[in-house]
């Protein structure tokens, strides 16, 4: 187990730092001096000579990464050009605000699609398995700020139940502030539960195939025991890759989510950086995102061996 | 077989419906799409104007007709890019094996280290918010998956007989690779291009709704969803009808992917 556990661990480090790698690779490509960048349009060539060598873009590529990188470790990720505060305070606050509704929607979309997607696997090709494939093909072909819009729509506008606008965080206003994470949380949990019921019906149906499962059938079980017991464990296991997957890629792209409901979260700040090309904050951004989504593939992995043991002895 | 059959039907008249509308677009909408018309603003759906007007007065059918065609296009000149540099790679690194393979398997998976609209954002911060920026964007996003699937099924194909057989008759690496090699991984590459098609149309709807994407006044249906939103409690049609065009498009390529995959993917073969 420890040597599984350390193996994982070792083997997520060269990722880490090949991210690191792209990440300040691809904000080198971005086009413009990032120095005439952050003096403005009015400076003078000597002014922007001083700024690269306080930047240390007068050094080699090594060089400035690996300045970039050592600065990173300590927890240094620059300054916003456009309002000068430290980029890591920032990308933290804000991803705070993302992460709580990411969590909270996938775990109750898992809640929610793991059993449906089983009880379809069980019972497989009839209606109510057709049902819940179909609903779950058309959920998730709902690009979510569609589905966010007409959300607000329908709660906020029409019946007037829900705020439309704004946000309010729960540490000032508990009632509040989780009135205005409802209809965000929705949108998601409706989009996600479609990918999951899918998942877990072919993992299930996968496992329902086998032998073990015919004998567990065979020396009398009852259905919910062998679906549950014997089924069910040993078909979680894609489904919670899929979830760890679900979750870094909504990281990413919550922006859409967080413009429709205008909500302060991560994704709306790396999409206002890029607008107002702040690079610090979009590289912050990138490299913060990018390191959650190898992180919580790690964590993902580690718990594996909680539903499938046999990942372990190989 | 009767929900492959039934998948495969729906998907693919969803999708002939999709490229029809796009190209009828190209001579003929009921409007011109961007003529404005200050008499005609935020029209309800009418005999003139079937799915309404826009705050501009402009017709949403025709501009969703247009739409249609950013979509399309976008959504194959994407696709295109993806699938031919990551075949390209994924033979290459897949037949070469070694330190070749190593190289390009280590910064491929340092992408798909990404989420891929994460990805597609970082790059657009490169190339600039336009048409071409998303193509290059999502192309470049979507490449790594494509180049794995080659070179997952190069490396098992490599050890047959049959590609044994063409080196020993004297084939160069080359031929064997493009003759032999190449057309035995149509399968996966036509399954994940088809999901690619359906990403790429999404990608670029959820960029253009954030205004990273095609810019206005030319029409998308992400940019028409971003722009009708102030107006929707107004003018409900404006949120309704572009959305609705995404998500059956969507719809479409889901159902016919599922159908693809059945057929040319034998594992999947009983699990649907």
């Amino acid at each position: 187990m420890l040597r599984f556990i350390l193996s994982r661990l070792v083997m997520a480090l060269p990722t880490i730092v090949l991210v690191s790698v792209t990440v300040f690779a691809l904000i080198r490509f971005i086009p413009g001096d990032p120095a005439a960048l952050m003096l403005g349009d009015m400076a003078q060539p000597a002014q922007i000579a001083e700024m690269r060598t306080e930047l240390g873009l007068d050094k080699s590529m090594p060089q400035q990464f690996f300045i970039w990188a050592g600065n990173v470790l300590q927890g240094d990720f620059g300054k916003s050009i456009v309002n000068d505060e430290p980029v890591l305070p920032l990308v933290v606050s804000r991803f705070a605000v993302s992460a709580q509704i990411v969590l909270v929607a996938v775990l109750l979309a898992s809640l929610i699609a793991v059993p449906a997607g089983v009880i379809a696997a069980w019972r497989q090709n009839s209606l109510t398995d057709l049902a819940l494939v179909g609903t779950a093909t058309v959920l998730l072909s709902i690009p979510t700020f569609w589905l966010g819009l007409l959300l607000l729509l329908f709660f906020g506008l029409k019946l007037g139940w829900l705020p439309v606008l704004g946000y309010v965080s729960i540490g000032s206003n508990v009632v509040g502030g989780l009135l205005y994470l409802v209809l965000p949380i929705m949108t998601l949990v409706i989009h996600e539960a479609g990918v999951l019921i899918r998942m877990a019906r072919a993992s299930t149906l996968e496992v329902l195939r086998l032998d073990y499962i015919t004998h567990a059938r065979a020396k009398g079980l009852s259905e919910s025991a062998v679906i549950w017991r014997h089924a069910f464990k040993n078909a979680f296991g894609p489904t919670w890759t899929m979830i760890g997957l679900i979750l870094g890629n909504l990281l990413g792209g919550i922006a859409v989510i967080e413009t429709v409901f205008t909500i302060p979260g991560l994704g709306r700040l790396m999409v206002d950086s890029i607008f107002a090309r702040d690079y610090p904050v979009i590289q912050g951004c990138l490299l913060f995102v990018a390191l959650s989504y190898v992180l919580v593939n790690l964590f993902v992995d580690l718990l594996y061996p909680l539903f499938d043991p046999r990942v372990v002895a190989e | 077989m009767k929900t492959f059959s039934l998948n495969g039907l729906i998907g693919g008249i969803l999708i002939a419906f999709l490229v029809l509308t796009a190209a009828i677009g190209l001579v003929w909408t009921p409007f011109d799409p961007m003529k404005l018309s200050f008499t005609a603003k935020l029209a309800a759906p009418s005999a003139a104007h079937l799915l309404g007007t826009d705050e501009f007065g402009r017709d949403v059918l025709s501009r969703l007709m247009i739409g249609a065609q950013a979509s399309v296009w976008i959504g194959f000149l994407t696709v295109s890019f993806a699938t031919i540099c990551g075949t390209l790679i994924g033979l290459v690194s897949g037949y070469a094996r070694g330190w070749v393979d190593g190289v390009i398997m280590a910064v491929n998976n340092a992408l798909m280290a990404f989420p891929g609209i994460l990805l597609a954002l970082g790059l657009l911060a490169v190339f600039g918010a336009n048409q071409y920026g998303i193509i290059f964007a999502l192309g470049i996003a979507y490449t790594p998956s494509m180049a794995r699937v080659v070179r997952g099924a190069v490396l098992s194909l490599r050890e047959r007989e049959f590609i044994e057989a063409s080196r020993v008759m004297g084939n160069g690496e080359i031929f064997t690779m493009v003759r032999h090699v190449l057309p035995n991984c149509l399968a996966p590459i036509t399954v994940l291009a088809t999901s690619m098609f359906g990403w790429a149309i999404l990608s670029e709807s959820a960029l253009s709704f954030l205004g990273l994407g095609v810019p206005p006044p030319a029409p998308t249906w992400g940019n028409m969803l971003a722009a009708g939103r102030p107006f929707i409690q107004q003018a409900v049609w404006l949120g309704l009808f572009p959305g609705l065009c995404i998500a059956l498009t969507l719809l479409g390529i889901n159902l016919l992917g599922d159908a693809l995959r059945d057929r040319l993917d034998p594992r999947m073969r009983g699990l649907k």
